[in-house]
């Protein structure tokens, strides 16, 4: 790269390619080659640089200028003022909306400032598409030096002793589980690498596949050395079509400069990776319903024992695990056990990336050191609630976790506070609440998914998110009574206790918390038959304040069900019977005159 | 071995051994649902899906399903806690939301599982139960079975007997979700499956969502008609389990009492499948010495194992499964489709009626059955040489309505002459019994000898697979067994691979063979019950002062002054049959 005197990186993540990313980085070579400066100028596109929100994303190196929501129209101006005349273009510099003063660099913006980037440390500096960039960044030294200087057992050693837990959402310890896969003799054994990314919201594994492929190859291959497997398998969803064609182009690079195939750096290891696609089904994010659907069979879970580490892919020991995790593999390799369990918490090591979502300024990926407080991910990182509303809730783990709120603001994050908060880690979603959102309909919101993604195996969850669901439904259509409440929490509780696999043991945990924590919201709903955030259209009911009514009709003529009468000049009545709710004549009223109650 | 505390209580049971297990050493019964105890065929069934039997287990965070959780050494367990019992109240009431609430006209209703559990459970009310959306299928109607998957709770037992036991692969689990149930491939009819309707699923589904057509209103309604004859013919095996529907122990043999329950119901003419069952070893017995003398003889066209071919779920499956071995299996049909032409000819002469006015009942302990007398193959011009199949379960409920008790009802004989049978057709009903038979009079055809040792025990058991000789005087007659298409399948594979040495192969579709049916009183997969059935039908057997199907009089009238001889032009006509490829019409049709 030290050829070229400055780079323009773009970013080519799913996001800012569905904003035409890839135009811009059409237009940048062709603009620079016009004005000769290609020999100078070095155009990447880059994995994601997590900043979605403000995308697409064009970062100038090396002096780490940000320019966001950049426009193919804008390329021509950031090569004259940027490049040739060293001027920044202000109007493309990202504004801080709680300072409100441009950003001159990435540097500066408080989204970066508290970052650690250790799984997320390629994506938005190399080109994914090009194995001798991610070679430059110490890519593959790690397989290097575990192949040369490890043994398996002190390979997993290292990784039990940085205290890396999975981070797909299970949060077991990773070390213990590559040592029971390495345990378990077997003619063949496989790594699996879990890439059926499902909770709404979460996109940390796309990115990482889509920004830095090689380095979960390379982790996977490391895994297999330690237990002794030559078979690698991705299961991706088949919705992923960009991670898919970096993987392939990545697989085919590593072959070609032999760190995957037959005898890897001429140690006599052997080892190769394969794609497997899934159709998107939740569930085979659990494991064995992975491994089942990775068999061509049904994709549901069965009972464990036996564990994948024993009996697994084709009956054979295998080990399953995240993106995510597999990215902090070849960091924990070159810089130690120690270095990696210096950072985060005490029984959580590291750092998590988190998918920022909801009512939030900054949407996108970052990624923290464990125990960084939620106050700092939202208000400092995340820039606070959108269009300054008061912040009512955060849901973490997605549908299988918990919201947590005000009182929650200032716990350090990690997998066990966040479970004896009542929520948990899951794959880090986040999605942000504001006093806006109504928490009986974003129970429901949960478990719409859950009763869509259940595999049906298990009676509980197949039969009992259902009925979860059916009894939120009338609570937000204004026939719930106290009875449902107790229901609400008796389902729930047998749901989590009796079901199957992870999915139906957590998918009332957004109902039981929202209950906990919001417990007057529900009772507002099923005893005084109101939805103080106005999200549920059946306890809304418009009416006409008399004294302020002018009888303008003007409401009466915006009325699409033709609900209001009254004489002109005389006040106005809404027939509440055929009121849709619709709330135009609230918005026409110019005289203040109709209220919501 | 290991030690471990259920409901304070010690036991000690061998390690592998699940909790529900374990606590049944202590005479602590753990509801079950899904469940299937399927050791005897060598199975190991943990569906954890109902989630009925879940249980307390100190030091886990969940409740675990003690049909699948194995015991540990030191574990505490506690079944009936008020966690426990709330969860599966709980449980219960979540499934029985999404069933249909119509057990009073229910099929099942007295039988049913679901409404046995639910009663053991004190379910008194469902929450919120007109507000639950029910889950709503088709219903699908099949010559044999029918499957009305409103009712289908995904206990998934149909789709272990249909997948694992039969390897016929016709039911697995569709859709996802509240709308997942146990369906076909691409939702298609039953009849354009895989089905060979063995009825292993419906001999197994705890509700009605997988029953048997019931054709007791066309024998009642044939019954009244006074213009027709109504002749009926029971199988060997029905005898030895239909008292079970009657509160009488698994085994005890009812044929006297069942004879006269027939006449009871106004049948015309009560007679025995097992006359024909000894006239199918006239035939099969024929057709196997001919092929192993022509073998023996160095004839390189004929084809060696013989395969029986007396069981129509076994003659469906290889027809859909192996179709390019259809040549395998003897001509010969069955004994209800033997029975059937017999009557409706030799026996229709003596009465001197017309076949249209003769109506042919078979009682059979199989839902295959139903669909082989159906076939266009057992028709003349239209007319079925039997009319109506109906399955024990059906009689029972006949017998039921007629205000009959079977269990003090007087016994009697069957009728003359196609009454008259041996001890060799009684055992066509247990598995080993058809070829032990055919041995029996192969034995003294090809010896020209007396067999004095009569019980060929060798042949006889429960595995699933058996191999067994019978020296045929200097010649050993290497014979195999398999019951249970499962099995049928590993001994068809090895044909294939022309890995096989065996002379002739008896396969049964049904684990048990007959006695195991998919008609018969459910049975649960309780293996004991099936042993009980078997030793029945070797007492009858053993006490028949005939058993040599080659020595039955009225079989030997039968060819004097009808048939001629064994395998000849008439047998041809009326006793033997051909075989489809019905995998590619199959694909055809879809």
């Amino acid at each position: 790269m030290s050829e070229y005197k400055m780079h323009m990186m773009v970013c080519g993540g799913t996001g800012c390619r569905a904003s035409e990313s890839d135009t811009i980085v059409e237009k940048m070579k062709k603009e620079l080659e016009y004005r000769n400066l290609d020999e100078d100028v070095q155009v990447v596109i880059t994995g994601c640089f997590g900043f979605c929100e403000k995308g697409p994303i064009v970062k100038m190196l090396p002096d780490n200028t940000f320019y966001t929501e950049v426009k193919p129209d804008n390329v021509t101006e950031i090569i004259d003022e940027h490049i040739i005349k060293g001027r920044k273009v202000q109007s493309l510099l990202y504004v801080d909306p709680n300072k409100g003063q441009a950003e001159p660099d990435s540097k500066h913006m408080d989204f970066y400032k508290k970052q650690i980037r250790i799984a997320l440390r390629n994506c938005g500096f190399i080109n994914p598409e090009v194995v001798d960039e991610y070679i430059a960044a110490d890519g593959y030294e790690a397989l290097g030096k575990v192949l040369a200087d490890y043994t398996p057992e002190q390979t997993i050693d290292i990784i039990k002793q940085s205290g890396l837990r999975g981070r797909g959402g299970g949060g077991f310890p990773t070390g213990l589980k590559w040592q029971f896969a390495a345990q378990n003799e077997a003619d063949k054994k496989y790594v699996v690498c879990n890439a059926d990314e499902g909770d709404p919201g979460a996109f940390m594994d796309r990115s990482i596949l889509e920004g830095d492929p090689h380095s979960v190859l390379e982790a996977m291959a490391i895994c297999g050395y330690t237990m002794g497997s030559d078979e690698g398998i991705i299961y991706i969803r088949a919705e992923y079509p960009l991670a898919i064609e970096r993987l392939h182009i990545a697989i085919k690079q590593a072959r070609e400069y032999g760190l995957l195939g037959k005898n890897i750096l001429g140690t006599g290891f052997d080892f190769d990776i394969t794609l497997r696609y899934g159709a998107g089904a939740f569930v085979c994010g659990e494991e064995t319903a992975l491994i089942h659907s990775m068999e061509g069979l049904r994709g549901e879970p069965t009972v464990k024992p036996p564990f994948p580490a024993e009996s697994g892919y084709n009956g054979k020991p295998t080990n399953v695990n995240n993106v995510e995790t597999f990215a902090n593999i070849p960091a924990i390799i070159l810089k130690g056990a120690e270095w990696f369990s210096a950072i985060g918490t005490e029984k959580s090591k590291g750092t998590k990336v988190f998918a920022l979502a909801g009512k939030i300024n900054n949407v996108g990926l970052i990624e923290v050191p464990m125990g960084t407080t939620l106050r700092e991910v939202i208000f400092e990182i995340g820039g606070g609630i959108k269009d300054g509303k008061k912040f009512k809730a955060v849901q973490t783990g997605g549908p299988s976790g918990g919201c947590l709120t005000e009182k929650h603001l200032d716990t350090p994050i990690d997998f066990d506070n966040l479970l004896a908060a009542g929520s948990m880690m899951g794959s880090g979603g986040m999605i942000v609440m504001d006093e806006d959102d109504c928490m009986v309909a974003m129970a429901k919101f949960y478990l719409e998914f859950t009763v869509e993604e259940s595999c049906g195996k298990c009676a509980p969850c197949r039969i009992g998110n259902k009925r979860l669901h059916e009894t939120l439904d009338k609570i937000t259509e204004g026939k719930g009574t106290l009875h449902d409440l107790e229901l609400l929490k008796n389902m729930s509780n047998v749901i989590k206790d009796t079901s199957l696999c992870g999915l139906g043991q957590t998918s009332p945990n957004p109902v039981l918390s929202m209950l906990e924590h919001f417990y007057d919201e529900f009772l507002g709903h099923v005893s005084d038959h109101k939805c103080e955030a106005g999200q549920c259209k059946s306890l809304l009911k418009y009416n006409i304040i008399e004294e302020e009514c002018v009888g303008c009709t003007a409401c009466a003529r915006v009325c699409p069900v033709g609900c209001i009468s009254g004489e002109k000049k005389e006040v106005h009545i809404i027939d509440q019977s055929i009121c849709i709710k619709c709330g135009a004549c609230m918005d026409k009223c110019k005289f203040n005159a109709i209220e919501l109650i | 071995m290991i030690k471990l505390t259920i409901d304070n209580k010690v036991v000690e049971v061998e390690k592998g051994t699940t909790i529900f297990h374990a606590a049944k050493k202590l005479n602590i019964e753990i509801p079950i649902l899904c469940y299937m105890n399927l050791e005897h065929l060598d199975i190991e069934n943990k569906p954890g899906g109902c989630r009925i039997c879940v249980v307390e287990v100190e030091g886990r965070r969940n409740l675990a399903p003690s049909c699948s959780t194995k015991a540990d050494d030191g574990m505490v367990v506690r079944t009936n806690t008020m966690r426990v019992i709330n969860a599966r109240r709980t449980v219960m009431e979540f499934i029985l939301s999404d069933h249909p609430k119509e057990c009073l006209t229910c099929s099942k209703s007295g039988h049913c599982d679901l409404q046995d559990m639910a009663q053991k459970l004190g379910v008194r009310e469902i929450p919120n139960e007109t507000t639950c959306e029910m889950s709503s299928y088709r219903l699908d109607t099949s010559p044999s079975i029918i499957r009305n998957l409103d009712k289908c709770i995904m206990c998934r037992r149909c789709e272990t007997m249909c997948n694992e036991v039969q390897t016929v692969g016709a039911l697995s689990a569709i859709n996802r979700g509240f709308e997942a149930a146990v369906g076909t491939a691409f939702e298609m009819n039953l009849e354009a499956s895989t089905c060979t309707y063995c009825g292993q699923c419906v001999a197994v589904c705890p509700t009605a969502a997988l029953t048997e057509v019931d054709h007791t209103p066309q024998v009642i309604r044939a019954i009244a008609d006074p213009t027709k004859t109504v002749v009926v013919q029971t199988a060997p095996a029905v005898r030895a389990a239909l008292g079970e529907e009657f509160g009488m122990d698994a085994g005890t043999l009812v044929t006297g009492e069942m004879v006269t329950a027939l006449r009871g119901l106004g049948f015309d003419h009560v007679f025995d499948t097992d006359f024909a069952a000894d006239l199918t070893i006239m035939e099969e017995g024929t057709e196997l010495l001919g092929r192993l003398n022509a073998h023996l003889a160095g004839d390189k066209d004929v084809k060696l194992p013989i395969l029986t071919s007396c069981c129509p779920g076994w003659v469906n499956f290889f027809e859909t499964q192996f179709p390019d071995m259809k040549d395998i299996p003897s001509t010969a049909r069955s004994p209800q489709q033997m029975f059937g032409p017999i009557a409706k000819t030799y026996f229709a002469n003596k009465l001197g009626i017309k076949r249209e006015d003769m109506v042919v009942v078979s009682i059979m302990p199989c839902l295959a059955k139903k669909y082989e007398a159906q076939r266009d193959e057992f028709k003349v011009d239209g007319n079925p040489d039997v009319d109506f199949s109906i399955s024990t379960r059906e009689l029972a409920h006949l017998i039921k309505q007629a205000n009959m008790d079977l269990t003090t009802l007087e016994k009697s004989e069957f009728d003359q002459p196609m009454g008259e049978s041996t001890g060799a057709g009684v055992i066509f009903g247990a598995t080993g019994g058809v070829i032990e038979a055919a041995a029996r009079t192969a034995y003294e055809v090809h010896t020209g000898k007396t067999l004095e040792k009569v019980d060929l025990k060798q042949l006889r058991g429960m595995e699933g697979i058996r191999a067994g000789s019978v020296d045929f005087d200097g010649l050993e007659v290497k014979i195999g067994i398999a019951h249970g298409l499962g099995n049928a399948r590993k001994l068809l594979n090895d044909i294939r691979e022309g890995k096989s040495h065996f002379h002739a192969i008896e396969i049964m579709a049904c684990p048990g063979g007959c006695i195991g049916g998919g008609g018969q009183p459910l049975h649960h997969g309780d293996s004991e019950i099936l042993q009980k059935r078997a030793a029945a039908l070797y007492r009858e057997d053993a006490g028949k002062p005939i058993r040599k199907s080659h020595e039955n009089p009225a079989i030997k009238e039968l060819y004097e002054t009808f048939l001629g001889e064994p395998c000849g032009e008439l047998s041809h006509e009326l006793l033997h049959t051909h075989y489809f490829d019905r995998k590619r019409k199959r694909d055809i049709e879809d």
